[in-house]
């Protein structure tokens, strides 16, 4: 089970909401992936007070954990006025952090991140930032007060994959008792897998499934790939040999050549 | 029979053709008080189906596969086929092949043929693709011209203050869009622009795929484009925003440099009325019948809801509920 700010979650997977060919389609998706946490982003939703109620309360009707985000925030004072506002629209004080740093690669700007994860979390936010794969940085938000990271494996929407295993590897190994959710540039259910089998405690990805020619059934994948990669961790993994090993034994086998 | 269309947007002058022309007495009453400045006033015009498949399902294109015969049957002149092209820049050459896959009605085209097509863009983009089924009209023209042939047809038309009290009427059809009283309705905030330059000119709608900053331009008379549009889980019918309005021009620059020279003429937001699923219906309820939910699809899918209500109209059981077809289908989906 995991275990999120105290709250334990069935599924290790967290789906996004945006760009689905309908808000029906995103519910039966969320169906169908068995996911417990969706993330909703309020930046672009905002004008005009609530002008985005009737979208949110069709999120909120999903019946999952809501994790706002600040998507498209592109400055510190930004993403905290919009987690605040997250925090009074959905009531709670889960956030995903995003404080971008270039327009045209989406990456994280770190140094705003550390900045408003310390703002939010001193205000009693349960902060989950989006950060690269950077172990200083992780160490940083981890002094800011997050008890989750969320490491990008490629740009949002990139579908690329883990492009850096060597890094998400690294990072498994240097905070092993934090929880590590890969957030961002996934593209397919084998790069989840991928990645839980690293040993991430969970996967959020929005893109790949919301812009798939079938969602409902992208989701489902997802769903399976993640439980997938989360077991073949737990239950240990053969590593590479470099010689066959037959699985049956030859000993003792006539010989016919 | 006297029948009473409330809402003189695409969907409420489009039910009082279908009902006038098979002989209903017609009011179209609207609380604005002229026929701009609803939804349908900021569309795009174009009579895309085959396009609009790659986000939209099923129903709307074979809701929409009719519609510019209809247009063209009823407003001759207005409608022009010259189908749509879609193109990506090189980069993104990847979205073009997602198009594909979520589409059909298109063909191929390599640059020779985009030169010919559109002269223009010649030697912008290697790739496209032509959908030579769809068509596309000017919204306005064509909302005031049915406007104008409704009258002539004996409709009457009440606007702003004359549109209420209302009553002495057998059936009455809804066509408020947002401003119907449907819990499940919700507005999606679309964002345009209208631009003007000599610099460039184009036959027929073209799409300019982009993963984050799609983009369609709509030649209009006088060397007028309109360009759109966002997409905006927001019912708020404020001004475009900055960051909107970058992003469409962003994206009208990569289609091609000149509309950076081009004046904006207009900036306009509608409010498009959508259903959790982003189809349309037709129900009716005692003696009234509501069009609504045509989302982004207001001329490719009002002749085909029009004709249903009309139909319903005409053979209504007043005591029945019934629903539109596609709920059954989606049922049974």
């Amino acid at each position: 089970m995991l275990e999120l700010y105290g709250t334990e979650l069935p599924s290790r997977l967290l789906l996004g909401t945006a760009q689905y060919p309908s808000p029906a389609i995103l519910a039966e998706a969320v169906k169908a992936s068995g996911t417990s946490v969706v993330t909703v982003s309020l930046r672009r939703e905002m004008a005009g007070g609530r002008a985005g109620e009737k979208f949110w309360s069709l999120i909120r009707s999903l019946g999952v954990r809501i994790l706002p985000n600040t998507a498209g925030c592109h400055s510190v004072k930004e993403a905290v006025t919009t987690a605040k506002m997250a925090r009074e629209v959905f009531g709670t004080s889960w956030i995903k952090l995003e404080v971008i740093g270039n327009h045209d690669t989406l990456q994280p700007d770190v140094f705003g991140l550390v900045k408003a994860a310390r703002i939010l979390c001193e205000d009693g936010f349960d902060v989950f930032p989006y950060t690269t794969d950077d172990l200083v940085v992780a160490e940083r938000l981890l002094e800011a007060g997050c008890k989750v990271l969320m490491p990008w494996c490629a740009p949002i929407g990139s579908a690329l994959g883990p492009v850096n295993i060597t890094a998400l590897r690294s990072m498994r190994g240097h905070f092993p008792g934090v929880l590590l959710i890969v957030d961002a540039g996934l593209g397919r259910p084998s790069h989840a897998a991928t990645v839980m089998e690293l040993g991430f405690d969970a996967v959020l990805l929005n893109t790949a499934v919301a812009r798939a020619a079938d969602p409902v059934g992208m989701a489902r994948a997802f769903g399976k790939a993640v439980d997938a990669g989360r077991e073949a961790f737990s239950s240990g993994m053969l590593e590479p040999r470099d010689v066959a090993v037959p699985s049956t034994p030859t000993i003792g086998r006539a010989v016919f050549s | 029979m006297r029948v009473l269309v409330k809402g003189a947007g695409v969907a409420g002058l489009t039910a009082a053709f279908e009902l006038a022309a098979r002989g209903a007495v017609t009011t179209v009453a609207e609380t604005r008080p002229a026929i701009e400045g609803n939804a349908s006033w900021f569309a795009g015009g174009m009579l895309a189906p085959w396009c609009e498949r790659e986000s939209a399902e099923q129903p709307v294109l074979d809701l929409g596969r009719d519609a510019a015969d209809w247009w063209d049957a009823v407003l001759p002149g207005q409608v022009i086929r010259a189908g749509t092209l879609v193109v990506a820049a090189l980069r993104d050459t990847g979205e073009l092949d997602r198009f594909a896959s979520r589409t059909s009605g298109y063909r191929r085209v390599a640059e020779d043929e985009i030169s010919l097509l559109e002269p223009d863009l010649a030697g912008r983009f290697w790739r496209g693709l032509l959908f030579p089924d769809e068509a596309h009209l000017d919204p306005r023209q064509a909302m005031v011209a049915l406007h104008d042939k409704l009258a002539a047809m004996g409709v009457e038309f009440r606007f702003g203050a004359d549109a209420q009290p209302v009553s002495d009427f057998d059936r009455q059809i809804d066509c408020t869009g947002i401003a119907a009283a449907d819990d499940r309705l919700r507005g999606v905030r679309g964002e345009m622009l209208i631009l003007r330059t000599r610099d460039i000119s184009l036959s027929r709608p073209v799409r300019l795929l982009h993963p984050r900053f799609p983009l369609y331009a709509v030649p209009r008379a006088d060397t007028q484009f309109m360009i759109g549009a966002t997409m905006v889980e927001s019912q708020s019918a404020g001004p475009v925003t900055a960051r909107s309005m970058m992003e469409l021009l962003g994206a009208a620059y990569a289609l091609h440099p000149a509309f950076g020279e081009a004046g904006i003429v207009e900036t306009g937001v509608g409010i498009r009325p959508a259903f959790p699923d982003n189809l349309p219906r037709v129900e009716a309820l005692g003696t009234a019948v509501a069009i609504n939910g045509l989302y982004r699809h207001g001329f490719v899918l009002a002749p085909a809801m029009a004709r249903q209500a009309a139909d319903l109209v005409f053979n209504q059981d007043a005591t029945k509920e019934l629903a539109h077809e596609t709920d059954g289908q989606r049922r049974s989906a």
